[in-house]
């Protein structure tokens, strides 16, 4: 996807049991973070860090969600043992969906890759950035300075 | 976009002057971090170390009030051995150990209790967090030298740095720190 383009079809369930499609990137600035698993340590770190950046996002308008493969009651049960806040978003069926279509999965891994997507509010692709691995960690400077152009 | 500070007036150094800075972004809760300072403890008097707080509320229930704590200790001019007794010790880091720690460290217990509880000092730890978030690091401890983040242990032998190399971190565009 390159800058500007518009959001693919996308089909993520939340938290209390809805979807998340692309209609709901409308209105806001999204920072979508693809993570590969719940509990695993690398992960913990990342999202432990982005929390920081909240009230930073809050200033410009934007939101943060965590996305990866896992089953939604998984990703609930990570989130309460973090402490954080950061809605989750699951691509457990069909797996991997929305990564593919966003390019943030990790064929090897048959898991999301570690990817940062950003739209703005009229659900167009602002920035994206793809981890050469999955066990790099993208810093929270990259999403504000994406965020600030 | 990867830099931080530099030196600050308030910030806790220790070594000789003219030695190599490193500037180390971490936690009292961590134990990759008591593990960085026992390394670093080993080339005391060959660098000049400088601490500043890492401290993520979502890692550990404890890591700000231990960090609060340290700089109480700091107004009272023992930042340096209470943070070295938090690390000699780091199961022991609720608030009866806290207080037992200044005790016997000869602070004024009341005051101490006082001081970590203040804005200033929940302003100085979340200065410093902030600081070290910004700058792209994503995990503790961080090292900083000549500007450039880095996970690896400074100065350490060939094995800790094998030890704390695989620890997975933030870097610029998804690539890891400085080998």
């Amino acid at each position: 996807m390159r800058p500007g383009a518009p959001a693919p079809k996308l089909s993520l369930a939340t938290e209390d049991g809805g979807t998340f499609t692309q209609e709901d990137l409308r209105g806001r600035t999204t920072v979508l973070v693809f993570y590969p698993f719940a509990f695993s340590p690398v992960c913990t770190d990342q999202l432990q860090v982005y929390e920081e950046i909240l009230p930073d996002l809050e200033r410009r308008g934007a939101r943060m969600y965590a996305v990866s493969t896992d089953a939604t009651w998984s990703q609930a049960a990570f989130k309460r043992q973090l402490g954080i806040s950061i809605p989750q978003l699951s691509d457990f069926e069909p797996k991997g969906a929305a990564s593919r279509a966003l390019g943030a999965y990790f064929e090897p891994g048959g898991m999301t890759n570690r990817a940062i997507v950003i739209f703005d509010d009229d659900a167009k692709l602002l920035w994206h950035h793809v981890a050469d691995s999955p066990g790099d960690l993208p810093g929270a400077n990259l999403i504000l300075a994406a965020l600030d152009g | 976009m990867c830099g931080v500070s530099d030196l600050r007036s308030d910030d806790h150094v220790r070594g000789p002057e003219g030695a190599e800075l490193v500037v180390v972004y971490a936690d009292f809760t961590c134990p990759h971090c008591a593990l960085a300072h026992a390394r670093l403890l080993e080339r005391e008097g060959e660098i000049r170390r400088v601490f500043r707080h890492m401290a993520l509320k979502a890692k550990h229930p404890r890591a700000v009030p231990a960090a609060q704590a340290a700089e109480a200790a700091a107004l009272q001019g023992a930042f340096w051995p209470f943070h070295d007794a938090l690390y000699d010790d780091p199961g022991r880091i609720e608030d009866p150990h806290l207080w037992a720690l200044a005790e016997r460290l000869g602070l004024d217990v009341d005051r101490f209790d006082a001081d970590r509880r203040t804005e200033a000092v929940a302003a100085r730890v979340a200065r410093d967090t902030r600081e070290a978030v910004l700058a792209g690091a994503m995990t503790t401890p961080t090292f900083f030298r000549d500007g450039r983040p880095t996970t690896i242990i400074p100065f350490a032998t060939s094995e800790t740095k094998q030890r704390s190399g695989p620890l997975p971190n933030a870097g610029q565009r998804g690539r890891t720190y400085e080998q």
